[in-house]
């Protein structure tokens, strides 16, 4: 088991460098630099301005030398500095981190609850009306952009009839503290967490639909219903069971991406989270924290897989076996 | 009592015009701050955002009312000798930084002279003219200059000349000092903390040197990143002022119309932005003066200022903004009139070589913009290709000279020898900037008169050189004069004197009050 573990993390520390470098290329492949873009936003550029930034960036270097420049630190866990923000990547990213943890997890469990749900009551009814409207529901969640779904809510809920913050992480200069404090961050939640949620909600319910009626014609269901069980009993205990073998696998699959924010949902909602440092970074060419936060949303999906993967082989003899 | 006297006599000048009842103490003030600003250390990055929440941290010697006569900010008075070549500025003796240490002179030399001349690419233009910047006493400040100097005082502006404090920065990495993420300036307001990606708090600076100043207790700045959001927390009430760009323009009418709420382009005179095409002086039909005032008279800029900007701002005649000091409508004038536009394409043999258009990537209202000029040239015969840029790509396709014609505004600082001979003179043209004369336009005239208006001394003979150079220009045509740029500001109406400079919202905090 040592062995393995030892194998992969090896393994997932060759795929972390190869996922930086080509990132590294990717990203000073498009046009402009850093330094390029804060000489345009002072509103007045010369030749010794733009040099002075390009040295201070260590952009007068060669790519290669940038590049295992970057790599060195990587090595040692420093994500360099962001010259444009003036504070160290790992920092900014740490920063950022609980508001985006919040978010992602709180859109998860909305999405991962409430679609398992529906998905279990449009299969128990299945050719009925409430199973036609469900499904309807679903599909508009999911085929809805979540930009335009996001400007709605806010229209409704929080401009025309005001129950909720249409915006921000808690009520700037609140100062609450305590209880209050987490109440007021729950209710700025709400919003933009079950916005991100629509499309997860939507995939959960047809997964847990079509498998629970998928499970519910194989035999040892039928056993049970010859059995005489209640049907009730049989739906939760041998259906919902065996059916939700492949919701877990793609709840698995969201749960890596946790980490990664959400950029549209983060923006609109004012979220101060690593989606919406990430896209600064991009629209500025800010290459230290963009390659840093890529960098971090790489480990963890490797880290996740690992788990998993460790995870099946406690689980499953077979696995172990081979 | 006198000094007390003098510096209310000063407020009151700059106040004047912003009829008001007595101003209270107390309250907070929400505004919106687009984008997060890089850093609120003025000394090191002068853009925008960052200007506009430091301008209440940093001052500098002068602040300029709306005709951009020279107020009293850190300096009380000043004295310019008659050859134009000695500035003497008389300091406040009363100011203290935030940090409690007493400010002096060798604050401002320290600035100008060492920080400032290594930090601040547009100061260190001007400051070529200085021989000298001494202080002889710890209230007097004394500038040099080698000739004269015509915009010489008005340099003195917060953005333009942060004063920064020696006693923290001297003999340090400027860039990599710690202090720079807790500024410490001599500004009405104190830095208290900065949520990245949420807000950023400021709080009234107590030992202010202007008795009774500033009014408000707090300012939060929210940091709001979609501009549809940015409305929204205007009408339900979280935001009391939207700096002038905060919003989309066509949200602009809807919001002004909102109970309690006040709009005003005013405050942007010091800056006085322009906007104009850029056209590609160098090759293609650009490099056709024809051509070039073919596009002038193809473009409908009434119906660009009405549709797009609200009816804000004013079409531009000249290349200087008529904000800005020794601005002339003696010139060659450019209505609408395509028939004109394809006479002058017939005139010179266009052959509908298609043109790259670049909007501005700064949202919806500049792209809508594109749109129309594009109808507007497609109109008279001119093919256009709208080329899509982010920012960045923005940036390295004008720096590059990669474009036929683009969308820019640029600020003028108040001076023709500040904002406007950068874009047309000679020796301005390398690539690798998007700010100098990527236009690519040489006339050797036009760099005698700029090279003369800097140094003339004398109202008089600078209006007759700027005159004759504006004169050669609009009929050069060398880029497409669109708009003097009116931003509105939209504010809730119980926010007084919240603009009453030439410099608005980015120094207004320290005379805005909220009346009960």
């Amino acid at each position: 088991m040592l062995r393995f573990i030892a194998l992969r993390l090896v393994k997932a520390a060759v795929i972390l460098i190869a996922i930086v470098t080509l990132n590294f290329f990717l990203i000073h492949a498009a046009p402009g630099d850093p330094a390029a873009v804060m000489a345009g936003e002072a509103g007045a550029a010369d030749e010794i301005f733009l040099q002075q930034l390009k040295e201070q960036f260590g952009l007068d270097k060669p790519l290669l030398t940038q590049l295992g420049i970057y790599l060195a630190g990587v090595v040692q866990l420093d994500l360099g500095f962001s010259y444009r923000q003036q504070m160290p990547v790992a920092e900014l990213i740490w920063d950022r981190l609980p508001a985006t943890l919040l978010l992602t997890t709180a859109a998860f469990v909305i999405s991962l609850v409430l679609g398992t749900l529906a998905g279990v009551l449009a299969s128990a009814r299945v050719g009925k009306w409430s199973d036609t409207l469900i499904s309807t529901v679903a599909l508009l969640f999911y085929a809805t952009p979540l930009y335009w779904a996001a400007l709605m809510a806010v229209l409704l809920f929080s401009v025309q009839l005001n129950w909720l913050p249409g915006f921000g992480y808690e009520t700037v200069g609140g100062n609450y503290t305590g209880f209050a404090r987490v109440l007021d961050i729950a209710q700025h939640l709400i919003l933009p967490a079950s916005t991100l949620g629509l499309f997860f909600m939507a995939v959960y319910m047809r997964m847990t639909r079509a498998s629970m009626l998928e499970v519910s014609t194989l035999d040892f269901v039928k056993t049970a219903r010859a059995k005489g069980l209640k049907p009730g009993l049989i739906q939760r205990r041998h259906i919902f069971r065996n059916a939700m073998l492949p919701v877990v696998t793609l709840a698995g699959l969201q749960a890596g991406q946790l980490v990664g924010g959400a950029v549209l949902t983060e923006t609109v909602f004012a979220w101060p989270g690593i989606g919406r440092l990430m896209f600064d970074a991009l629209a500025q060419r800010d290459y230290n924290v963009l390659l840093g936060v890529f960098f971090v949303s790489a480990a963890m999906v490797l880290l996740f897989n690992l788990v998993t993967d460790i995870l099946y082989r406690v689980v499953d003899p077979r696995i172990r076996a081979s | 009592m006198l000094k007390r006297l003098a510096s209310m006599a000063a407020i009151l000048a700059v106040a004047a015009g912003t009829a008001s009842a007595e101003p209270v103490s107390g309250g907070r003030a929400n505004v919106v701050i687009q984008p997060e600003p890089p850093s609120l250390m003025l000394g090191l990055v002068q853009n925008g955002p960052t200007q506009m929440v430091a301008g209440n941290i940093y001052e500098s010697l002068l602040r300029y009312d709306e005709n951009l006569e020279p107020q009293p900010q850190l300096a009380k008075s000043w004295d310019i000798a008659e050859d134009g070549l000695t500035y003497t500025f008389h300091l406040y003796d009363n100011v203290k930084w935030h940090d409690g240490e007493p400010f002096s002179a060798d604050d401002v030399v320290f600035s100008a002279d060492i920080f400032l001349r290594e930090s601040h690419a547009r100061l260190r233009n001007s400051l070529k003219y200085v021989e000298s910047i001494t202080a002889p006493d710890a209230n007097t400040v004394v500038f040099k200059l080698k000739e004269p100097f015509g915009p010489f005082i008005g340099i003195f502006e917060g953005g333009t000349m942060p004063i920064v404090p020696k006693h923290i920065y001297e003999g340090t990495d400027y860039k990599t000092n710690p202090a720079n993420n807790t500024p410490i300036g001599t500004g009405p307001f104190k830095f208290v903390e900065w949520v990245k990606g949420s807000h950023i708090l400021l709080k009234k600076n107590e030992d202010y040197y202007v008795d009774g100043l500033p009014y408000l207790d707090e300012i939060y700045w929210h940091i709001i990143p979609d501009a549809a959001s940015r409305a929204v927390a205007f009408e339900t009430g979280v935001v009391d002022i939207l700096p002038g760009g905060s919003v989309e323009n066509f949200d602009v009418g809807r919001l002004t119309e909102l109970e309690n709420t006040c709009v005003t382009d005013k405050g942007w005179e010091f800056i006085g932005p322009l906007s104009w095409l850029w056209l590609n002086n160098n090759e293609g039909p650009t490099a056709d003066k024809r051509f070039r005032q073919a596009v002038m008279y193809a473009m409908d800029r009434e119906f660009a200022k009405d549709a797009l900007w609200n009816g804000l701002g004013k079409v531009a005649t000249s290349p200087v903004s008529s904000s800005t000091r020794f601005y002339t409508d003696d010139v060659t004038k450019y209505d609408y009139n395509p028939e004109k536009a394809k006479e002058l394409l017939a005139e010179m043999g266009y052959d509908g070589t298609p043109v790259r258009l670049l909007p501005l990537p700064y949202g919806e209202t500049w792209q809508r913009w594109a749109e129309a000029i594009k109808q507007n040239l497609e109109e008279v015969g001119i093919k256009v290709d709208m080329v899509a840029t982010d920012v960045a790509g923005w940036n390295q396709k004008i720096s590059e000279w990669d474009y036929d014609m683009a969308f820019t505004y640029l600020y003028q600082y108040g001076d023709p020898a500040l904002g406007v001979g950068r874009t047309y003179i000679s020796s301005n043209i390398a690539k690798g900037s998007p700010w100098n004369n990527v236009e690519g336009y040489k006339n050797p005239k036009i760099d005698e008169l700029f090279a003369a208006g800097a140094t003339a001394v004398g109202k008089d003979a600078r209006q007759k050189i700027y005159t004759e150079a504006q004169q050669i220009l609009t009929e050069d045509v060398p880029v497409a004069w669109l708009l003097e740029l009116g931003f509105p500001t939209i504010y809730r109406c119980n926010v007084k004197d919240l603009v009453t400079t030439a410099i608005g919202i980015n120094d207004g905090f320290r005379d805005a009050y909220i009346e009960k």
